[in-house]
């Protein structure tokens, strides 16, 4: 009796603790989020949109540099990083499948994947900073391309493995050669696993500031150029959020409300496609 | 000529898929490269020495291990009772209509930048240490716990994942034996899903000690070894993040990539102990 009154109380305390635990994580990351919605919400405005930075104490400063900038650094490096990635996991799921060569650059993606991202912009500085002289949006570009390389080759390795080999089969019956299977059949029946990954890569970049620090760096003013040092939400966000000036920091809120959304409505669409799969 | 295609197809899918080891390689020369002036000048002192002064032409890295180290250590002390809590919480405890949709809130939370949590901490988290443990708030402790709430979501996502996976008939079997929730927990579930939990504590402590926007905000970048935990410090990532643009001498440029080699060593000997061990990838056949 006494052994099964202990487990029970030991139930109770665990089960308490548990709920407790729960409810300081989840009170935690509320309270960020609760952060980011009011300050963002009580910084936004239209001139955001259209005024490019100024001065502190500049009435009618905006973000529309930083938010063209960063539309610019992570489109390029979407564009580069998307097909070699698919190409990439189409060799690992196509060609390679459980070769030895397949599963180690399976694992050396994986271990990519969690590379500290402040490192491959020191790498990215010295093989395309150092040698052109100056920051630039392409260095930036490479530096998020380098980061998001592994994330798409994995989803699409994944991907293409789940379409049924039925499909390619009754393709090959056909007498379809394999390039054409794997990009007609194969593709179209990944489309949307692999539509999945590249929304999650782009999301997963469109966060990073550590590797632009030192390869786009910033510009306070509109830079189309992509050869120039550039501006992104996410160093404008870094540089006015440490300044000591008041609406510096506002607009800083504003751009980290404006990004968590937009890399939260990624996050859900990508989410709402999994689901769909699954189904 | 389908042949043809089909072969320049299969080549360039094969070749980008190889250049991915060669980029890896080559992010590892380069680096390499550029410390050796660091390297030779410095030596072994590099890691030992406790003297950063850029302008004395000083690099010794230990303020900055000891930093990343000290705060990595405090950010899983924190995390992992907290992660293991909210697992328990997500994966066998709250009702379906609660586990939903705080599962899937805490995992959009993993995917918010760390620069916004590191703003976060900055504004309205170093004031509350400050009034608590004196100082001027931003500190060693306060890097440690904006750290460990930065890597809590994952760790708990994966954690309750892990768990997720137990067989519902163990689980069943042991609940008709007269067990509690808390026995099934621990003689199950935990045992079950071992593997996976220790797996993402590492892959967490990986992300941790390569962690820079969130801490580069409220450590301060002093490089000094200090006990007391509410005074400012820094760590190889906030050494990096605050010093790269600044370095003015060619042995200053090489020993931040000196440390940036040292970084990156550090991680991949983490994930990979973390990849194969504990996480075996899940094939899908």
């Amino acid at each position: 009796m006494t052994h099964t009154k202990k487990r029970i109380i030991a139930n109770n305390i665990v089960m308490v603790l548990s709920t407790i635990s729960a409810l300081i994580g989840i009170g935690f990351l509320f309270w960020i989020l609760g952060v980011l919605v009011i300050n963002g919400v009580d910084a936004l405005s239209f001139s955001i949109f259209t005024q490019e930075g100024a001065p502190p104490g500049y009435k009618d400063s905006g973000l529309k540099h930083a938010l063209i900038g960063q539309f610019m650094i992570v489109g390029v490096a979407t564009l580069i990083g998307v097909p070699f990635g698919i190409l990439a996991g189409t060799y690992l799921s196509e060609y390679g499948q459980k070769s030895k060569l397949a599963e180690t650059i399976r694992d050396i993606s994986d271990i990519m994947m969690s590379a500290p991202s402040i490192v491959i912009g020191a790498f990215v500085y010295s093989v395309v900073v150092a040698p052109m002289g100056h920051f630039s949006g392409w260095a930036g570009s490479i530096a998020l391309t380098i980061i998001m390389l592994p994330i798409i080759l994995r989803t699409t390795d994944d991907m293409l493995q789940l379409v049924p080999s039925t499909l390619r089969e009754a393709a090959f019956a056909l007498g379809a050669p394999k390039y054409k299977v794997i990009i007609q059949v194969v593709y179209r029946g990944a489309r949307v696993g692999i539509l999945t990954g590249i929304l999650l890569g782009v999301a997963r970049v469109a966060g990073e500031t550590a590797p632009l620090l030192f390869t786009s760096f910033n510009d306070n003013f509109l830079n189309t150029d992509m050869s120039e040092p550039m501006a992104s939400l996410t160093v404008t966000m870094y540089n006015y959020a440490t300044s000591p000036y008041e609406d510096w920091q506002k607009l800083g809120w504003a751009a980290a409300f404006i990004l968590s959304m937009f890399i939260l409505t990624l996050n859900i669409i990508g989410r709402v496609f999994i689901m769909k799969k699954g189904k | 000529m389908t042949k043809i295609i089909d072969n320049i197809f299969a080549s360039l899918t094969k070749f980008i898929a190889i250049s991915i080891f060669f980029l890896v390689a080559g992010i590892f020369t380069v680096l390499l490269n550029q410390s050796m002036d660091s390297i030779q000048a410095l030596g072994f002192d590099f890691i030992t020495d406790t003297k950063w002064a850029p302008n004395l032409e000083k690099f010794g890295a230990l303020p900055a291990i000891y930093g990343s180290v000290v705060s990595t250590f405090l950010a899983m002390l924190l995390a992992v009772p907290l992660a293991i809590g909210v697992a328990i919480f997500l994966s066998e405890l709250a009702p379906q209509k609660i586990k939903t949709p705080v599962g899937v809130s805490i995992e959009l939370l993993a995917a918010i930048p760390s620069v916004i949590y590191g703003m976060w901490g900055l504004f309205y988290f170093v004031p509350i240490i400050r009034d608590i443990f004196g100082g001027i708030g931003i500190s060693m402790l306060t890097a440690g716990i904006v750290l460990s709430i930065m890597i809590l979501p994952f760790m708990a996502a994966v954690t309750r994942d892990a768990m997720d996976t137990t067989p519902d008939i163990l689980k069943e079997s042991a609940y008709a034996l007269g067990g509690t929730k808390w026995d099934v927990i621990k003689d199950i579930v935990i045992p079950y899903a071992k593997a996976g939990i220790i797996g993402s504590f590492i892959l967490a402590l990986g992300r941790a000690i390569g962690e820079t926007m969130a801490v580069t905000f409220v450590m301060g970048n002093v490089h000094k070894i200090s006990l007391d935990l509410t005074a400012p410090a820094t760590s190889i990532p906030v050494t990096l993040a605050n010093e790269f643009t600044e370095a003015d001498t060619d042995l200053y440029y090489s020993s931040l990539f000196e440390l940036s080699i040292l970084l990156l060593v550090i991680s991949f000997t983490i994930i990979s102990i973390a990849k194969f061990y504990f996480l075996r990838r899940k094939r899908i056949s």
